[in-house]
C-alpha cells in the first residue's frame, strides 16, 4: 500500500473530524479523495503539520488528527519533544512513514535508512507511540479516536504516488470553513 | 506596574490565551510573568518557526496567541510568515527582543540586527520599536491593530527599554 491508499482506508471514519494535512502530495490526496471543510490543507510551510495539529489541540476540545510525513517531521524534529511536554489528549499524530520525500521525486529520507522515528518519538517523551503497518494503520487511527490519550502512529508503508490536480481554494477561504467546522 | 506586568496586562486585556516562547534574556521576566498567568496557555518551542505553527494552530482553533522571541529568528520564519500566518491571513503579535542594539555586549548580535528592519520591512510587516521605557503604553494599541488587520506585527525591544527591568 502506497500513501493514498492508506488515506482512502480512512476517509470512512475521519470526513467529519478536524484534519490537518501535511505540504504537497498529502494535502493534494486527501482533497481529491475526500474534500471537506474539516480539512485544513497546509500548503506552504513543511514541517509545520503536526505544530499547527497540536497548537489546535490544545487550544480546544475537538479530536484533531495530524496527517503527517517522515521528511517533514526530520525537518521539524524539534516538534517531537514539544508534542511529548505538552500533551493533548484530542491530539493524534500519523506520521505516514514511506522513507521517501514523495511530493520531490521519492528521494530516500534518512527513515528509509538507519532512523526510526517512533523509538526517536519514545526516546523524546512520547508515551504512546505505535509502529504499525499500511494495512494495520485504519484500525490504529480508529482506536486513537475513540482512545482519550494523545496517540503517535508511524504507519510503514511503500513509497509512491498517485496523479492529483493542485489545491485551488483560496487560503482564506480553507482557513474561514475550517475555523466554522471547528466551532460547529 | 512594572513593564513585565504591563505586557502581561495587555495580552491578557487583549484575550491572548496562548503565547509560545523560545527564551531570550532580555525576555525572561516577561517569560516567568507568564508561566504565574493562569489564564495563558504557554507552550515553548524549540525553534521559532515550530512556534509560529502552534499560533496558527491555536487561532484556527478559537484562542488568540501571540510568539516571544528574538530578532534572529527573523531569519528561521520567513517562510513560516509568509506561507502560514500571511497566506492565511492570521493575527500574530511578535514580541521581539531586538538584540544587537546600543548596549549590546556581543558582537555577532550586531550582525542580525543590522536585517532585522530590513527583513521585517521586505515582508510588509508592521513594525513598531519600543527604546525608552514608556513605549510599553502603545502595547494594547498595538495589539488590538494587529487583531483587527489579521496580519503579523513585530514588535522590537531594544536593550535601553530593558534597562533596569529585569
Amino acid at each position: 500500500m502506497i500513501r493514498s491508499d492508506v488515506l482512502k482506508t480512512l476517509v470512512p471514519f475521519i470526513s467529519d473530524k478536524l484534519v490537518v494535512t501535511n505540504i504537497g502530495l498529502p494535502s493534494q490526496e486527501m482533497h481529491l479523495i475526500d474534500d471537506q471543510p474539516s480539512n485544513f490543507y497546509m500548503l506552504g510551510t513543511m514541517g509545520l503539520a503536526s505544530s499547527i495539529g497540536l497548537g489546535l489541540a490544545l487550544a480546544q476540545d475537538k479530536k484533531v488528527l495530524v496527517v503527517d510525513g517522515d521528511g517533514s517531521v526530520l525537518m521539524n524534529f524539534g516538534t517531537l519533544p514539544t508534542i511529548a511536554n505538552n500533551p493533548a489528549a484530542n491530539y493524534i499524530l500519523l506520521i505516514i512513514d514511506n522513507g521517501s520525500y514523495g511530493s520531490t521525486g521519492d528521494q530516500v529520507t534518512y527513515t528509509g535508512k538507519r532512523t526510526s522515528l517512533s523509538e526517536v518519538a519514545r526516546a523524546c517523551g512520547c508515551e504512546n507511540v505505535i509502529e504499525c503497518s499500511a494495512e494495520e494503520t485504519a484500525g490504529v487511527v480508529k482506536a486513537a479516536f475513540a482512545d482519550d490519550k494523545m496517540t503517535i502512529i508511524i504507519s510503514k508503508c511503500e513509497s509512491g504516488n498517485i496523479p492529483v490536480p493542485v489545491i485551488e481554494h483560496d487560503p482564506v477561504v480553507i482557513k474561514d470553513r475550517f475555523m466554522k467546522a471547528v466551532q460547529s | 506596574m512594572s513593564i513585565n506586568d504591563q505586557i502581561i496586562a495587555d495580552f491578557v486585556r487583549n484575550e491572548i490565551q496562548f503565547v509560545t516562547s523560545v527564551p531570550c534574556k532580555q525576555l525572561a521576566g516577561v517569560l516567568d510573568k507568564i508561566d504565574q498567568e493562569k489564564s495563558i496557555i504557554h507552550v515553548p518551542s524549540n525553534k521559532e518557526d515550530e512556534g509560529i505553527g502552534l499560533c496558527a494552530g491555536a487561532t484556527m482553533g478559537g484562542k488568540r496567541s501571540a510568539i516571544i522571541m528574538q530578532n534572529t529568528a527573523i531569519g528561521v520564519t520567513i517562510n513560516a510568515l509568509v506561507t502560514l500566518t500571511q497566506f492565511y491571513r492570521m493575527p500574530l503579535p511578535m514580541l521581539i527582543s531586538y538584540r544587537g542594539e546600543v548596549g549590546e555586549p556581543v558582537a555577532c548580535q550586531v550582525e542580525m540586527a543590522v536585517h532585522t528592519k530590513a527583513l521585517l520591512n521586505q515582508l510588509n510587516i508592521p513594525t513598531y520599536h519600543f527604546h525608552a521605557h514608556e513605549d510599553v503604553n502603545e502595547l494594547d494599541g498595538i495589539l488590538k491593530h494587529c487583531y483587527m488587520a489579521r496580519k503579523p506585527v513585530a514588535i522590537l525591544t531594544d536593550a535601553s527599554f530593558w534597562k533596569g527591568v529585569n
